[in-house]
Formats: C-alpha cells, sequence, structure tokens
C-alpha cells in the first residue's frame, strides 16, 4: 500500500486542497516548492543541524522497567518531552521555519490549541527574526496560561479567537482568514491537517521520531520494529511521526488513541473516528464531526491540544483500510494513566500523552512484545488542571 | 434560458445582494428577497449558513452563527427558494460551502438546489479543476450555474482556467480579504480589474468584497457588469426599526 498521498494531496479520497480561491497561490506555491526545498543538501543540512544542537534530537528511547513490570511487556517511551519548548511540535516547526525563509516570507502566523505549538513556533520565529502572530481560542487562552506568557516573551503576538467554541477549530479558521487578508505571509501550520502539502510536510518533519525510534530499538532490542507503536491523535502529528517509517511494516500494529472526553456518547467528546463522518474542514477531505447539516460540531476534551474536531487525511485513510487501530481515552483515564507514569517512572507527560498511556490498559500485551508509546510532551503546561483532579481525589 | 444569462443580457451596472438565509429570523428568508426586488436589486446571493465559513469576515460569519441558532436548515432553505419561485423571478444563487453540500449528499444538493429554482450556485472552497472532474456534468445537465472567484493573486493562467470551468459570472474579488473588508478601490485595485476586463474573457464579471456604498459600487460598474454587495446589507439587517423600510433605504444610497 501507498502512504505518500498523489500529486493533487490525496491519501485515497483524502486529503487535497479545498481553499477559497483567494488562497489558491499561497497552497499552490508552496506545493510547487516544498519537496524541492526540503530534499535539497543545504536544507537538510540546516535542519538535521537545527535538530541536533538546538532542539536536543535524538531524543530517548527509554526503556520504562516499572511500567513494563506493571502491564507485564516490555514498554519503551520516546520522550519527546525532552525537546526543547517540550513537545514534538518544534520537530516541525524548525522544518517550516526553513520553508519559510527559503520561500522569502517575512512574517509567520500559526494556530494553537493546548499552547504547544504557538511556543514552537514563537519559538523558531524568535530564532528567524521573523514577527509571529499565534491565534488561540480565548477559552485555551485561559486554561493554558503559562504557554501563552512564554509566547508572549518569545515575542509573538497572541490574538484570541473568540467565535464558536473558542478553541482550536476556531483559532485555525481565525488563522486562515489572517493568511486570506495577508497573502504575504507564511502560515506554519500545527499538525498534519489542512490543504496540500501540510499533512505529507508535516510528516515528513515528524517523521524523524520514527527514524531515530527503528536505530533505537535496534542498538537496545534484536530488532529495529516494535509490535506495537501507541500514540495520541488529535489532529494526529506525533502520531503521524511516530508511524511514519512503518507504514509499510503490517508486523507493526499502529495504535492512535483520541480524547473521549466525557464519553462517546456524552456529546462532550473529541473521538473523530467513533462520532465523525467523511467531510472537509480547513481545507482538506477528511474524518470529522459534524451534525447532518454539514454543521462542524465543537468537541470537548480535557486536553487542549486534542479538543479538534477532525483528524489528519493520513489518519483518516490509515482508518478507512484498517492500517491503523483507532480507540479513545476518557479525560478521567488519561488523568489516571498520567498519575500512574508519575508515580511509577517519575515523569510527568503532557495531558496529550497521558491519553496514549491509557490505552496500555484497554489492548492485550504479551510479555515478548516490544511496545513504544510516544510520549508526545511533558506536563507542566497541565500542572493547573492536575492539581485541580489531585486535590479532588486526595 | 437560465435566468442569470438573461439578466447580464438585458442589463449593464447589476446590484447582486448577499443575504444569509434564516437572518435575522428564520423565516425572513422570502419576505427580505421580495423587498429587495421590490427596491429594484437585480439577483440574489442567498448564504446557507455555516459553522465554519472561511471566506467570510465576522459580519457574515455572525449573521451565519445566528441563523444556525434560529433553526435554519438546507431542507427549510430548499423550501424558501421554492416559495420565492412562486412570487418572484428575480435570479437566485446559493452561496455555501462544500462540506454542507458532502453532508446533503453532492448530487442530491445539486438536483434540489435546481429543483427548487435556484439558477446557480458559489462554493468557494470547491476547486474549478476538482468541480470539472466530479460535478460539472451534473450540474450543466441540471442547468445550475457555477459561479467561481478569483481573486488579484490568481495568475492569468488560473483566470483562464476558473474562467473556463465557470458559467453565470466571474466572481472578482477585490482585495486580499476576507467579506467585509472596505478597503476596496484602490488604485491598485482598479489596475487589476483593468486588467481583468482586457483579458476578454468568456463570463461576465461582478466585483464582490469591500463593496458597501454608492461610491464603491458605481467604481465597479466602471470595470465591471456590476457588484455584489454582502456585509453592508447585513449590517442593515440588524438596524432597528422595519425591515422593508431598511431594505429600501439602504438600496436607495446604493443607487436610486
Amino acid at each position: 500500500m501507498n502512504y505518500n498521498p498523489d500529486e493533487q494531496g490525496f491519501y485515497g479520497e483524502f486529503g487535497g486542497a479545498f481553499v477559497p480561491e483567494m488562497l489558491y497561490p499561497n497552497v499552490e506555491e508552496l506545493q510547487q516548492n516544498y519537496l524541492k526545498i526540503i530534499n535539497s543538501d543545504s536544507f537538510q543540512t540546516a535542519f538535521k543541524q537545527l535538530l541536533k544542537d538546538y532542539a536536543g534530537r535524538p531524543t530517548p528511547l527509554y526503556f520504562a522497567s516499572r511500567l513494563s513490570k506493571k502491564y507485564n511487556t516490555r514498554i519503551f517511551l520516546k520522550r519527546e518531552d525532552l525537546t526543547h519548548t517540550g513537545a514534538h511540535k518544534i520537530n516541525n516547526t524548525i522544518g517550516q521555519i526553513l520553508v519559510a525563509q527559503h520561500l522569502g516570507k517575512k512574517s509567520i502566523i500559526a494556530e494553537t490549541g493546548a499552547g504547544q505549538h504557538g511556543v514552537a513556533t514563537a519559538t523558531v520565529a524568535a530564532l528567524a527574526g521573523l514577527p509571529c502572530i499565534v491565534y488561540m481560542g480565548e477559552t485555551d487562552m485561559e486554561r493554558q496560561a503559562p504557554n501563552v506568557a512564554r509566547m508572549r516573551m518569545l515575542g509573538a503576538e497572541v490574538r484570541p479567537a473568540r467565535s464558536g467554541s473558542r478553541t482550536l477549530k476556531d483559532a485555525t479558521n481565525e488563522a486562515i482568514r489572517h493568511w486570506i487578508n495577508h497573502p504575504e505571509t507564511y502560515y506554519l501550520i500545527g499538525s498534519v491537517v489542512g490543504p496540500h502539502p501540510y499533512p505529507d510536510m508535516v510528516a515528513r518533519f515528524q517523521s524523524v521520531i520514527s527514524e531515530e525510534m527503528k536505530k533505537q530499538l535496534s542498538e537496545k532490542t534484536d530488532c529495529d520494529h516494535p509490535d506495537k507503536i501507541i500514540a495520541c491523535v488529535g489532529g494526529g502529528s506525533n502520531a503521524a511521526g511516530a508511524f511514519y517509517h512503518y507504514l509499510d511494516n503490517e508486523k507493526v500494529e499502529l495504535i492512535a488513541v483520541e480524547a473521549e472526553g466525557l464519553g462517546v456518547d456524552s456529546g462532550e467528546t473529541a473521538a473523530t473516528t467513533q462520532t465523525g463522518s467523511e467531510g472537509i474542514i480547513h481545507g482538506s477531505r477528511t474524518l470529522l464531526m459534524q451534525n447532518a447539516e454539514g454543521q462542524i460540531t465543537e468537541p470537548y476534551s480535557i486536553s487542549a491540544g486534542l479538543d479538534y474536531p477532525g483528524i489528519g487525511p493520513l489518519h483518516a485513510f490509515l482508518f478507512k483500510n484498517r492500517r491503523g487501530t483507532f480507540m479513545g481515552a476518557t479525560d478521567r483515564e488519561a488523568l489516571d494513566a498520567a498519575f500512574e507514569l508519575t508515580r511509577l517512572e517519575g515523569i510527568i507527560p503532557a495531558l496529550e500523552s497521558a491519553h496514549a498511556l491509557a490505552a496500555l490498559k484497554k489492548i492485550r500485551l504479551k510479555p515478548d512484545e516490544t511496545v513504544v508509546v510516544n510520549l508526545s510532551g511533558r506536563g507542566d503546561k497541565d500542572m493547573e488542571t492536575y492539581l485541580k483532579y489531585l486535590n479532588k481525589d486526595q | 434560458m437560465n435566468k442569470i444569462d438573461q439578466l447580464f443580457r438585458q442589463k449593464k451596472n447589476i446590484l447582486n445582494i448577499y443575504l444569509t438565509a434564516g437572518f435575522p429570523q428564520r423565516d425572513d428568508t422570502v419576505p427580505v428577497v421580495l423587498e429587495l426586488e421590490k427596491a429594484g436589486v437585480d439577483m440574489v446571493e442567498i448564504g446557507l449558513p455555516f459553522s465554519d465559513p472561511l471566506a467570510d469576515g465576522p459580519v457574515i460569519q455572525h449573521s451565519s452563527t445566528a441563523a444556525i441558532q434560529n433553526g435554519i436548515t438546507l431542507q427549510k432553505i430548499f423550501q424558501q427558494v421554492r416559495e420565492i419561485r412562486k412570487q418572484s423571478e428575480i435570479p437566485i444563487l446559493l452561496m455555501g460551502y462544500l462540506n454542507q453540500m458532502m453532508a446533503y449528499g453532492e448530487e442530491a444538493f445539486l438536483e434540489e438546489a435546481a429543483r427548487s429554482g435556484a439558477d446557480g450556485l458559489i462554493i468557494p472552497d470547491l476547486p474549478a479543476d476538482f468541480y470539472n472532474r466530479h460535478y460539472r456534468q451534473k450540474a450543466e445537465s441540471l442547468g445550475l450555474k457555477m459561479v467561481f472567484l478569483i481573486s488579484p493573486q490568481t495568475g492569468e493562467a488560473r483566470i483562464r482556467i476558473v474562467d473556463e470551468a465557470c458559467s453565470g459570472f466571474l466572481y472578482v474579488v477585490s482585495s486580499a480579504s476576507v467579506t467585509g473588508n472596505k478597503a476596496a478601490m484602490q488604485t491598485e485595485q482598479q489596475a487589476y480589474f483593468r486588467r481583468i476586463r482586457n483579458m476578454q474573457l468568456k463570463n461576465p464579471t461582478l466585483i464582490g468584497f469591500g463593496i458597501h456604498d454608492r461610491h464603491t459600487f458605481e467604481t465597479a460598474c466602471q470595470y465591471a457588469h456590476g457588484a455584489i454587495i454582502g456585509s453592508a446589507f447585513i449590517r442593515t439587517l440588524e438596524k432597528p426599526g422595519s425591515l422593508q423600510q431598511n431594505i429600501q433605504e439602504f438600496i436607495k444610497t446604493i443607487r436610486s
């Protein structure tokens, strides 16, 4: 099976570029140049150098012995939480800021949910000396205040999105509108979503995760692939990166964990594959949560990084073709998994990553299996939420 | 002959007004259109309210949110168009987003639009080439016109492609903006309008985005076959007082 998009950016029937004509030239400019740019020697040299010296790669593949004992299997954690800015998001923003520079762009816009992508974008914009505006839902600005402060300190302007549920979906709408009004800017998208070529480009930048995983597994075990890879999915960029070099290897089970929020049937959920259907969101054809009229539903998750009503087109394709196993974890299950990891391994995960960890309780694991959980980010930004539940539980 | 083609044959300086279906109240669509016709408007563009309208600015987005809260649905809008058709021959365009069309079922949507009496469609996030491949045959067999947008950033080769796919008229977006931006009619925009006029396109043209008063309307008419007004009209609908009177007064400020 081919997991690369075709020339129009389609993974099977998913993907494409469904944007208003006002954005066509921007998208086309990127479509025609992105592969040329990122395959060039000068780009690759700069990208690898920054990943190593600036982002702190390679990130460790840590054997979690106490967690492994608990689940009676062999669990490794891919430590994206140890990168500069605290999440996998930095891989993509380094790649895209270099693309923006190659294209001669003079300013950057971005959207953010939990703020991790916003912080990573503000960081690379500072590094490149480019002005940066980050759109963030007003609700998310309240629940992720430390990240708002970080972005501002890095010199970015954080603009509140006040429409809809005032979360990631609305921040994305605002960023796209800003882009229409300012076609000279570079729109630095944070996940494997949006019009072609963003899903492919972001997946390529994040593929460093599985590239390292392969090498590290062969050093630490007798095999370069795990039996299972588990990653959380909002838009799906960390999962795309963790799966990328194993997409063709059918021996590896790819497990994507969505946020079920208060439960799949509660109406307060972000579990797209379980509750969604095919449609168009933010310029690409994929699976999304909507009503019978095609109005896009407001998603909900305790994790600001996962409450997005769609998934990237590659994931929709993996879901439809059953190459990926899609499942969900509720707020409560994610919180329990976060506390469990903290107490067993001394690692406080991001709430997003906690959803991936929650899957360990829900899948069948064998003692001789190797499982990699992609620990996409660290939990500092979620301390307020964690403390609230910690106090409630005690 | 399709009512849009007929209009462009018969008239110059065409005034096309955008309204959001189901706004300000769910059942206002029919009276608003009939009042617009009475006021001398040539064509109407009825917006299908969408939760995430990427090409629209805050004014139209707000009206869409309100209309959805009013309980408007595609089914009701088609009924309203049928109702208008019983009383009026004004050319009607439906403007919505591709996701709504997909949710309804693309073929069923096109059939229902034609059956209800609409004359054409504007789907801003439907690319011209995708339309050619998937929907063109169906739309043409139903006699539906498909209007596409071009913007100041659209290159000449692309304009030719869009013009070829387009029917009814070409929607010339005045500036790099979403709807409701008032910065229309600057010198550079006029140079762009002149460039489009000189391209000898297959379709007639209407200029939209940023047209909000007599001056911008008349300027647009110098370069195109007319213009489209959206956000400025939506603001009018929200004013206190009688809907009929507000509509009449607004249209008088554009042309009398």
